[in-house]
């Protein structure tokens, strides 16, 4: 560990605190509706798309019209993606002839962009054309990002209005964040990205002839466009394999960072956005100061126990931390941080193999992902996650003091408890069961690269990241099987919508509530011990449940390891 | 409740292909044009031409098995490494018997090469493979390591090979954005360019 690595995990946790309000303010103006400068470029854009698709934005939806349009797009989408990568191999900008993808392949990618979740099974550069990449994933890379705030913005109208149905239009929340926020800054961002070297070309490949002279073929395509917004929307589905760790998708310390701080950026604006909606940005702050707790604990002990590295290594004499799986250029703090962002949001972009971790550095991400990604989180899917904790621990306070649990003004009552409790349990439900069952069968212990127990922990962190919509993997699982597509693809759908439904209802029960004025005996939630008891709660609830399954994956590749074992 | 999923449909299938025209179509034609205009080297792949031909990417690595010249890290892209059609990494777990049977092996090779400005360990970045298979970069103390073999096998004064290798370092950005490292194509290329000046004025 170095003075320089801290450095940059401080500086980076400050930018963010730094960047929270005036993303906040931006994605505000959004919720409400209100003009932005950009509307008089877009505004035709957008009353064009209404026009066409026959939608009134000012017809407001109640959650289950909500949820139903929602759903419908998706599915709609779903199949969209599904159909381009079947017809792949007639479809142009394909100058390579790649074939057409396999059905249970194209389902499950189709399921991975859709959920947000942009697991690869594939290689990316060898499985398809930029047709593929710039149409059938690009959409997604915006409208599942614009899906998550739209439901987070339903579900701060909930506890912001009173004796209402109503929670604004799908359409219009979905419209306005793609238009007037993902597209401008997704621009801007892909030009700095070309500028920093990232090629954007609808050509394929270049032959080289090295110094040696092999012959080298050399993969390019609209790689900065897509970057971007992959960065942005939390989707981190990587344009070659090996995602931002590949030279041409992150070629700098400096894109670097800025891709992880586009992680991050409107994730942790939506807290403030919470705030100031719901009346009082001190609401805001509590949580991204929550967030940002377990946020520098995760990313510390990752660069930590990189930083130490792995007996196996300091067997053989090698000093100077684990490089397995790093790159040069970023090292080991900006490999370590950028783990813990990445799996702290829904992102799933790696810069390193986290697969080739060492045991503990490993278990961060995993871990990160357990909690459902409420560490800042994905966009819009980070806030909503996360205010289910947060109704959790009011009533968890409400129990200790014996009163109705009361939230920014709203009554928690057993039908909001209950659809939360249903909405977290979905994880640990998948999680574990659907690991379990991929630890048994002959066609899950195919998968592992690894043997022993990190080759568990490559099934477990599949499935983790797959449930939590997160995308990264222990990437030596060989993934592409039937078995894998289908079960990791009900895990993403399940981990996407099983989460949606519950809190699209919370909203909707809470908008028909009415405002309850603060008194003497509410529970304050803005305060330290407010941050103290949802961490508490998180851990406690998000986490326990989840030590047992880590103890047979990492802690116990980290203890057969430490007395010297190899597998 | 059919006429409910019939009202999402339409504006479902036309949202569809609304946003596939903006997002897919004239969203990266608007980047790919900007790019070609003003960044024609980096948007086609920072691709280097020495007499004609391309012979890489300033960007991503290559495979260097000659003494002549400065070696990168280990590559799991593709079969024999460095295939930008395959990047990928090793994905070898901390407790693995195979990552600890090549690194063995790898440090024997480093080993039994002729060096002498080093007498320390050797650095992990050279037996360590890169998480891309692709890292265009070593370690400053990486390839200081390489020096002598290289001189010895170009028949030069280590000196001189010194003075390339201080001249490609490049330095964190702001004193804490990346780690200090050499482009081994780069300064593999400034190598085979001195030693071809030095040849031709010797003659």
């Amino acid at each position: 560990m170095t003075f320089v690595g801290w450095t940059l995990i401080l500086v980076f946790t400050a930018l963010i605190a730094l960047l929270a309000k005036p993303a906040g303010l931006w994605l505000f103006a959004l919720y409400e509706g209100r003009r932005t400068p950009l509307h008089g470029v877009l505004g035709p854009v957008e009353r064009g798309f209404y026009r066409v698709a026959g939608i009134d934005p000012a017809r407001e939806q109640g959650w289950r019209t909500y949820a139903l349009h929602m759903l419908m797009f998706q599915v709609v989408t779903t199949l969209f993606t599904y159909a381009i990568l079947r017809a792949q191999a007639v479809l142009p900008l394909n100058p390579r002839g790649l074939a057409g993808v396999g059905a249970d392949g194209s389902m499950n990618t189709a399921i991975a962009f859709v959920t947000n979740t942009n697991w690869q099974w594939y290689a990316g550069e060898s499985v398809l054309s930029n047709f593929s990449q710039m149409v059938a994933l690009t959409l997604h890379n915006f409208l599942s990002a614009a899906t998550g705030i739209a439901v987070a913005f339903a579900l701060f109208r909930g506890f912001a209005r009173a004796q209402t149905k109503l929670l604004g239009n799908f359409w219009a929340d979905l419209t306005r964040v793609t238009l007037y926020l993902l597209l401008p800054i997704s621009i801007v961002y892909a030009v700095f990205l070309v500028a920093s070297g990232v090629p954007q070309t609808f050509a394929s490949t270049i032959d080289a002839t090295t110094l040696e002279g092999v012959k080298q073929t050399i993969v390019v395509g609209p790689v900065a466009s897509q970057e971007a917004i992959k960065m942005l929307g939390t989707n981190g589905g990587g344009f070659f394999n090996a995602n931002s760790a590949h030279p041409f998708e992150n070629p700098t310390a400096l894109t670097n960072f800025v891709q992880m701080l586009s992680i991050f950026l409107l994730g942790a604006g939506l807290t403030w956005t919470f705030g100031k909606a719901v009346g009082n940005p001190r609401q805001g702050w509590a949580i991204l100061a929550a967030m940002l707790t377990l946020f520098v604990a995760g990313a510390s002990i990752a660069y930590w126990q990189e930083a130490a590295s792995t007996p196996l290594l300091h067997g053989l004499g090698l000093s100077g931390g684990n490089l397995e799986g790093k790159e040069v250029r970023f090292g080991l703090a900006a490999s370590a941080l950028f783990s813990a962002v990445t799996t702290a949001a829904s992102c799933g972009a790696v810069n390193a193999m986290h697969d080739s971790f060492t045991a503990l550095g490993g278990l961060i991400p995993m871990f990160n992902m357990q909690l459902g990604e409420i560490v800042i989180g994905g966009v819009g899917s980070g806030i909503y996650g996360f205010l289910l904790f947060a109704l959790l621990a009011v009533f968890i306070a409400g129990l200790m003091v014996g009163r109705t649990p009361e939230y920014v003004g709203k009554k928690i009552e057993a039908r909001e408890v209950k659809l939360a409790v249903l909405a977290i349990a979905i994880l640990p439900l998948c999680i574990l069961g659907l690991s379990a069952i991929a630890s048994v069968l002959p066609a899950g212990l195919a998968g592992p690269l690894n043997k022993g127990p990190h080759g568990f922990s490559e099934i477990l962190y599949a499935f983790s990241s797959a449930t939590a919509n997160n995308g990264s993997a222990f990437a030596g699982l060989s993934a592409g099987t039937p078995f894998y597509n289908g079960l990791l693809g009900v895990g993403m759908w399940l981990g996407r919508f099983f989460i949606i439904i519950p809190v699209l209802a919370i909203a909707g029960s809470l908008a028909a509530k009415k405002h309850t004025p603060a008194t003497a005996g509410s529970f304050p939630t803005t305060g330290p011990l407010w941050v103290g008891l949802l961490i508490g709660t998180i851990l406690i609830i998000g986490g326990l449940t989840f030590l047992p399954s880590l103890a047979l994956g990492p802690v116990a590749d980290h203890v057969a390891s430490a007395s010297g074992k190899l597998f | 409740m059919i006429k409910d999923f019939a009202s999402a449909l339409r504006p479902s299938l036309a949202m569809t292909g609304l946003f596939a025209v903006v997002l897919c179509g004239l969203y990266p034609a608007l980047i790919t044009g900007v790019a070609q205009a003003a960044f024609p080297q980096a948007a086609n792949g920072s691709l280097i031409e020495r007499d004609g031909h391309v012979v890489g990417s300033a960007l991503l690595g290559q495979g260097f098995a000659s003494d002549r010249y400065f070696h990168g890290r280990p590559s799991a892209a593709g079969a024999n490494g460095y295939d930008p059609t395959a990047s990928s990494g090793s994905n070898l777990g901390p407790a693995s018997q195979v990552l600890h049977d090549r690194i063995v092996k790898d440090l024997g090779a480093a080993k039994t090469s002729p060096r002498s400005s080093s007498p320390g360990s050797v650095p992990s970045d050279l037996v360590t493979a890169s998480a891309s298979g692709l890292d265009p970069h070593i370690s400053p103390e990486a390839a200081l390591f390489q020096i002598d073999r290289v001189a010895q096998a170009r028949g030069i004064d280590p000196a001189r090979v010194r003075l390339l290798v201080d001249a490609q370092v490049e330095k964190p950005l702001a004193g804490f954005l990346g780690e200090p490292r050499v482009n081994v194509l780069a300064l593999n290329l400034a190598l085979d360019a001195a030693t071809a000046k030095g040849a031709s004025s010797s003659q």
